[in-house]
């Protein structure tokens, strides 16, 4: 059974509901092989795709998963809207919620809005990503990926390079791979490393050989090229070095790790191309068990929704 | 829970069952037979175990959670079985279930099947029949008619789903 209105964090889930996600998710996957990948289940359903930060994978994601569900999922982007003429995102909220959406799907760069925004709507609200803080499904579709390679999460040790520091998608997959009983292991520049880390549970690498070192999964994260005015790293050349997944660094990993990134990749900063195109990179994988995820999290959130009107 | 038929008597009943529905399809190069989650796996293999000696069959099962009607007004059980289906194309599908009450679940059952392909015939097989259709719904095979009253419900056993002898209960 399923009982919580929002799924803001992974840190608020028990481990219980987030194999529910997991194992929900698994019929789905199923779906997106019928010859017709759509089943009526939110039929007359509204979802509200609201992205106060660009975004086009995550969205295309919830947007097909809304639709093979029959649900009607709409978008509202920060740059095509009223908030260019001064309205507040309450303000947006609360006139969207005026039009009787079921589920509210948010991105924005500030920490906390879609918790806002929660205590505020009736509808369901599904963090997409709050700023460094959260960005829940990503975590969720990386687990569902791991379950498919592996079998398993507990027991296994799962190392994760590059910006800790700016990444949401590190801090999801913290709490959740804790939670289900996996080692985690970061590594990145050490200015992009924030301090006290290790209390969230996981080891801090200085080299990501000793990162890599007998890892069953090695998750590289994005270098966000577009913060580096502000000069976290001496250069993209040498992060390259230092922190990529290349054929060389990945001699110390499992001889059966996967790999695996949120995308969109950079090759030649974070990872090689010969990485990335290997059998051994799941990432278009991580993409598919993204709609089946997500169209989990909408089925769960839109009858948990009826039950409390009713 | 009141036992009203033993596992002798369900067992030869469904043997006869599958015998009609080979009458009926022999004619057919091949047939699917298709279980709707939970009991009508265990009823359609043994349907299947009794039949395939004669016509080509291919198996097939449907979980039918996500074109229910009633979605809205149950608390949703998340745990949603897996569907399989061969190609159903210009194919003679029958479909199987344990009790046939309101119809919604066949209905359901019958839009799923269609999303797959456009079936030659489907027939509708089920173990019991307990009447008070609402929905323009009948079987073309019928194991046993048993009438019972509203808020009670019948349980059919098979060893696989129920770790109990094949079995229909009435429980009140």
């Amino acid at each position: 059974m399923w009982y919580k209105k929002d799924l803001l964090g992974i840190k608020e889930l028990s481990q219980k509901e987030i194999l529910t996600i997991l194992d929900v998710a698994k019929n789905f996957k199923e779906v997106a092989a019928r010859p017709i990948k759509k089943v009526p289940t939110l039929r007359g359903k509204t979802v509200i795709n609201l992205f106060f930060e660009p975004s086009t994978r995550t969205r295309i994601s919830f947007e097909i998963a809304a639709k093979r569900l029959s649900a009607d999922s709409l978008n509202f982007s920060s740059s095509s809207s009223s908030l260019v003429k001064g309205e507040t995102i309450i303000d947006t909220a609360l006139t969207l919620e005026a039009m009787a959406p079921d589920i509210v799907i948010v991105r924005h760069s500030k920490v906390g809005i879609p918790h806002k925004l929660a205590s505020i709507l009736k509808s369901s609200v599904v963090n997409a990503g709050d700023g460094a803080h959260e960005h829940p499904t990503q975590a969720l579709l990386d687990a569902f990926t791991i379950l498919e390679h592996k079998g398993k999460i507990e027991g296994l040790s799962v190392a994760i390079i590059g910006d800790i520091s700016h990444s949401r998608v590190v801090r999801s997959n913290i709490h959740l791979l804790t939670k289900l009983g996996a080692k985690v292991r970061v590594a990145g520049p050490l200015t992009l490393i924030p301090p006290g880390f290790e209390k969230l549970g996981v080891k801090i690498c200085k080299s990501i050989q000793s990162a890599v070192e007998g890892c069953d999964v090695i998750m590289a994260l994005r270098i966000q090229k577009e913060r580096q005015g502000r000069v976290f790293i001496p250069s993209l050349e040498e992060y390259y070095e230092m922190f990529a997944l290349t054929p060389q660094t990945l001699k110390y990993a499992k001889e059966d790790a996967i790999v695996m990134h949120p995308g969109p990749i950079n090759r030649g900063v974070e990872i090689s191309s010969e990485i990335a195109d290997s059998p051994r990179s799941v990432i278009l994988d991580q993409v598919s068990a993204g709609v089946a995820v997500r169209m989990a999290i909408l089925y769960l959130l839109a009858n948990v929704k009826e039950k409390q009107d009713g | 829970m009141i036992l009203v038929k033993g596992k002798k008597e369900v067992e030869e009943r469904i043997e006869s069952l599958a015998s009609e529905l080979l009458e009926k399809v022999k004619s057919e190069k091949s047939v699917a037979i298709i279980g709707i989650h939970t009991r009508g796996i265990p009823l359609a293999s043994r349907i299947i175990e009794y039949i395939k000696p004669y016509i080509a069959v291919e198996k097939g099962q449907l979980d039918i959670t996500f074109y229910r009607d009633d979605l809205s007004k149950i608390a949703p059980n998340p745990v949603v079985k897996a569907t399989k289906l061969p190609p159903i194309d210009d194919k003679v599908v029958v479909l199987i279930d344990d009790v046939l009450y309101t119809g919604r679940t066949v209905r359901a059952a019958l839009d799923e099947l269609i999303d797959f392909g456009r079936p030659k015939k489907v027939y509708l097989v089920v173990l019991v029949d307990r009447e008070e259709r609402e929905l323009p719904i009948c079987a073309d095979f019928i194991g046993f008619k048993i009438k019972v009253k509203k808020g009670e419900k019948i349980d059919v056993k098979f060893p696989e789903t129920d770790g109990s002898e094949t079995s229909i209960y009435i429980r009140r």
